[in-house]
């Protein structure tokens, strides 16, 4: 890395041995030349250097902190009583401890994602060395966008990417260095420092992905990836059947190259949870996804799978226990989690495999990918005929019987995050009728709280499971696989209507499964813009989710629309990592549509994304830390963040508050005069109760100040006639984002010049509208 | 049915500052009596919680009308108040409005300046729990109020957990008293 190199540069040295002239040496990594984008003004930028870029954002949209906790306990003069802005032992107030613990979820976020990239990107040097090239296909020739933005580097070889993770470890570590007990004192620095995690989450997450697919042959940017299968049902259960659960899907792919190797295609079933599953499909569409994270207990306690193999990240931690319970072996393949297993990667094959067949050992941690995939597909073979799908589910006999147990306490409902009606549920099934248990299962996120609440120890979840057994064995739905990142000619054709305002937006709909009532309402969501033609995308858990809902004719989302990144288009992009290629794009409109240089130019870049690029990510489900670090890297790229009801647990949203017409003006990069714009996006960072909310809000947050006439009257009436459907009622803050007669829906028009006149509206101008005063291009006298 | 006032969801356990339960209705009555500014925040599961032969909605209405309480609806629940002739002082996100209530600069609902007394009911469990910790702590002298069933306990003031029958009681009771006094 640059950083670290040595440069030494002599016109002239004398010595013993002669005069050297013009004398140039350098040590270290040496970065090719070639590239004649000139360099913007923060390459690898550290702590501080987007600190002016956060403050401006930050002035708009100020945070709201929601403590989840009066308390705090992070050291020994504690615990400390913060209640009402009183300063703990250390001096920190409430603010900026509820700040500082979303900086330590932003670090861990960023950790996990970089730990991931780190690891896959060893395991791919090794494989193939350092210099594969980087390969994200066809019609791509802006490669790695953030990382070009952030860092000012072009990965050309898969050993480039190693400065880019150097980076960003360097810098995680100072950024959790803030958080220690007497370090940063202010809230808004917290906040800073919270942007910059999740921008380096953003570049760990695109080195993570260009690794995978350059070096795995995973579809490169292809609108038109394979189907794979997703479902419970979609799973052959009456093969020896493989479980892997995760996101590093290195064991995974071992496995199906272990099957491919050994001619043994067709006789073992390989189905992932999560984005292990997710990847694993791109890597081989006959690899079947059994859904996203929530799916794990329902998965294992059916007991189909006959081994589970465990990678990294969201995976249940108490795997090995219900693995135990169904008799299936576990092979853990990470150092992230141990899980209390020994250590057999230099053991022979052979005995592993015995240990584990014989019961032996319930589980080992082998880190060699390709040692885990022999191991875990030699196993299963053995395993299966032994355990006859062994199973902990009662059947509909046994729920009733273990239903008129329960004393109807309440304490299964009151540790349900969903506050689902289990009571009355189980009083139902104790009567024999298990409808009302098995509805629960829709809502039901898997956590097993339920059961570790009962004081009569009753297996809730096991009998919402197996009432539910019929409608999981029927899941059974396509998916298209993750088509890695978006073509330069998919930006070029976007690239003018969006920043116009004539494609009424990019929504992502990305994250995780903890939703509050189930993953339809994502699917809704997302057909509503697909058919309102906006660009619609996802990654994920909901790309996953989005999967399982088919319409009136049969078809789901994804058979029903293109996968290209365009109007009217729904694609997947991929696993959490591939979110880099949803912020790629909007880096990537600057760059191919408007010219703008990358090259450490980050500052610039967010700004024009701001101003221009309405883009929403959809995060409906989000529960965990990683999903707080893309939100993170979005918002410093100007990309605001709609959270499910459950994402007001994140304690803090970022508000902007449209009544204060002083924080919504812009300069006119044309002449320099400040213009008030409106509240164009209204908010950063934002949690909704329901789905109707989200739903008007997301058409809302597409407005952006550079929105032509046409473009804005296009986005105002998706707004208007959302906000009218499902508000049942006319918006009422439609003047501010009116600015001249031509903005006005032609539909609309009575009623909109209506509301205009009760307001006292008058025109007003539109300009170049940039947050930063280095790009005005004339300054006014 | 449990009566302590302990939160609903078992691990939504705050601090040290707790919200005082509400022991009976007329304490609300003479807590709206004497506030200058109150408000109603109206949240969409109004709409679909039973209380009586109507819904919770019903009574909220009738409740901001007899004690002359403009409503913030929230969410799609300004659908729900129009769909019953009822239009509200505003309407937008909850978390919008909670973060207007700690503004001392706020212009108010209605246009005529901050609150002191926010009176929340018909949200989810959680979201009223986490909104009513932001004004806790930086709402500065806004006392706020829980008219939903279960304790919330970073309100000012909250029903305990109560049966369905005991909520139904105390809120037809805290109107009839409302009316009474105005």
């Amino acid at each position: 890395m640059s950083k670290k190199a040595l440069h030494l540069k002599v016109d002239e040295l004398t010595t013993d041995i002669g005069i050297f002239k013009g004398l140039d040496i350098t040590v270290g990594k040496i970065h090719e030349e070639t590239w004649s984008e000139r360099i913007g003004p923060t390459p690898f930028p550290s702590v501080l250097d987007l600190r002016e870029w956060d403050l401006r954002l930050l002035q708009r949209y100020k945070p709201f902190y929601m403590p989840f906790c009066d308390l705090c306990c992070l050291c020994t003069m504690g615990k400390c009583d913060l209640t009402k802005q009183k300063r703990g032992a250390c001096g920190l107030d409430m603010a900026g401890q509820q700040s500082r613990i979303v900086l330590m979820m932003a670090c861990m976020g960023a950790s996990t994602h970089t730990a991931h990239a780190r690891h896959l990107l060893e395991h791919l040097t090794a494989k193939y060395g350092h210099d594969r090239p980087i390969d994200m296909g066809q019609n791509v020739h802006v490669e790695a966008p953030i990382i070009r933005t952030v860092c000012g580097t072009r990965p050309r070889v898969l050993g480039d990417l190693e400065d880019a993770l150097d980076y960003v470890e360097s810098q995680i570590v100072e950024l959790l260095a803030a958080t220690h007990t007497g370090q940063e004192a202010s809230s808004l620095d917290f906040e800073s420092k919270v942007f910059h995690a999740g921008m380096l989450d953003h570049v760990a997450m695109e080195a993570a992905d260009i690794a995978q697919i350059s070096s795995m042959d995973f579809p490169k940017s292809e609108p038109d990836a394979p189907l794979a299968e997703i479902g419970f049902g979609a799973v052959d259960v009456s093969k020896p059947t493989i479980l892997v659960i995760g996101h590093n899907v290195a064991p995974a792919r071992a496995i199906i190259d272990y099957i491919e190797g050994q001619k043994l295609h067709g006789q073992v079933e390989v189905a992932g949870i999560c984005c292990t599953a997710l990847d694993l499909t791109r890597y081989d569409p006959k690899a079947k996804i059994v859904g996203p994270l929530s799916w794990q207990l329902r998965f294992i306690r059916s007991g189909l799978p006959d081994l589970i193999v465990l990678d990294e990240q969201c995976i249940r931690t108490d795997t090995l226990i219900e693995a135990h319970r169904i008799k299936a072996p576990v092979i853990v393949t990470s150092d992230k989690n141990a899980a209390g297993l020994t250590n057999r990667t230099s053991d022979g094959t052979d005995q592993i495999v015995s240990d584990l067949v014989s019961g032996k050992t319930s589980g080992v941690m082998i880190l060699n990918p390709e040692k885990a995939g022999e191991v875990a597909v030699r196993t299963v073979r053995e395993v299966a005929p032994r355990r006859n799908k062994f199973r902990t589910l009662p059947n509909q006999d046994e729920i009733a019987v273990m239903a008129k147990r329960c004393s109807g306490c309440s304490e299964c409902r009151r540790a349900c995050p969903n506050d689902l009606p289990i009571p009355e549920s189980m009083a139902q099934a104790a009567k024999g009728n298990i409808v009302p248990l098995s509805d629960l299962l829709v809502d039901c996120i898997g956590c097993a709280r339920c059961e570790s609440a009962c004081p009569k120890n009753i297996e809730v979840h096991s009998l919402i499971v197996s009432a539910a057994g019929k409608l999981l064995s029927q899941e059974r739905y396509k998916i298209r696989v993750g088509r890695g990142g978006i073509q330069d000619v998919e930006i070029r054709k976007v690239g003018s209507p969006i920043v116009l305002g004539e494609i009424p937006g990019i929504v992502a709909f990305i994250g995780c499964s903890n939703y509050p009532h189930g993953g339809r309402e994502v699917a809704e969501m997302a057909e509503e813009f697909i058919r309102r033609r906006f660009i619609v995308t996802s990654s994920g858990c909901a790309a996953m989710s989005v999967a399982m809902y088919t319409n009136e004719e049969g078809k789901n989302i994804y058979e029903a629309y293109p996968g290209a990144f365009d109007a009217g288009c729904f694609s997947n992009v991929g696993s959490c990592i591939a979110n880099s290629h949803i912020a790629g794009a909007a880096i990537k409109i600057a760059s191919i549509f408007a010219k703008r240089s990358l090259r450490g130019n980050y500052e610039e870049i967010a700004d024009y994304v701001l101003n221009r690029v309405g883009a929403v990510g959809v995060a409906w489900g989000a529960m965990s830390q990683k999903a707080a670090a893309i939100a993170s890297g979005c918002w410093r790229l100007g990309v605001p963040v709609v959270v499910g009801p459950h994402g007001m647990k994140y304690r803090r949203m970022l508000l902007g508050r449209k009544d204060r017409e002083d924080d919504w003006y812009v300069y006119d990069a044309r002449t320099g005069n400040r213009v008030f714009v409106g509240p164009a996006p209204e908010h950063l960072f934002y949690a909704a109760e329901t789905k109707e909310e989200a739903t008007v809000m997301i058409a809302k947050l597409c407005i952006r100040p550079n929105d032509t006439s046409k473009g804005r009257a296009i986005k105002l009436t998706h707004y208007a006639d959302l906000h009218k459907r499902l508000y049942g009622t006319f918006p009422d803050d439609i003047h501010l984002f009116v600015r001249r007669r031509t903005d006005i829906p032609i539909t609309m028009k009575d009623e909109m010049e209506r509301i205009l006149s009760q307001k006292g509206w008058k025109e007003r101008e539109i300009p170049d509208p940039t947050l930063l005063p280095q790009l005005i291009r004339r300054r006014k006298e | 049915m449990i009566k302590q006032p302990e939160p609903w969801q078992t691990a939504e356990i705050p601090g040290p500052t707790k919200a005082l339960v509400i022991s009976k209705p007329e304490v609300v009555v003479e807590m709206i009596k004497g506030a200058k500014r109150p408000l109603l925040v109206v949240g969409p599961e109004s709409a679909e919680q039973a209380v009586g032969d109507g819904k919770q909605i019903d009574l909220l209405i009738l409740i901001a009308e007899a004690g002359r309480i403009p409503i913030v609806a929230t969410s799609r629940s300004v659908a729900d108040l129009i769909k019953r002739d009822y239009r509200p002082a505003s309407w937008m996100p909850a978390v919008d409005i909670a973060n207007r209530l700690r503004d001392p600069e706020w212009a108010g609902a209605d246009g005529r300046g901050q609150h002191d007394l926010a009176i929340f009911a018909g949200m989810r469990y959680y979201v009223e729990w986490l909104l009513l910790s932001g004004l806790k702590h930086f709402g500065g002298k806004l006392k706020t109020i829980s008219l939903d069933r279960f304790y919330q306990p970073h309100a000012g003031w909250s029903f305990p957990n109560i049966s369905q029958e005991e909520w139904a009681h105390s809120l037809v009771a805290l109107q009839s008293g409302l009316r009474r006094s105005s």
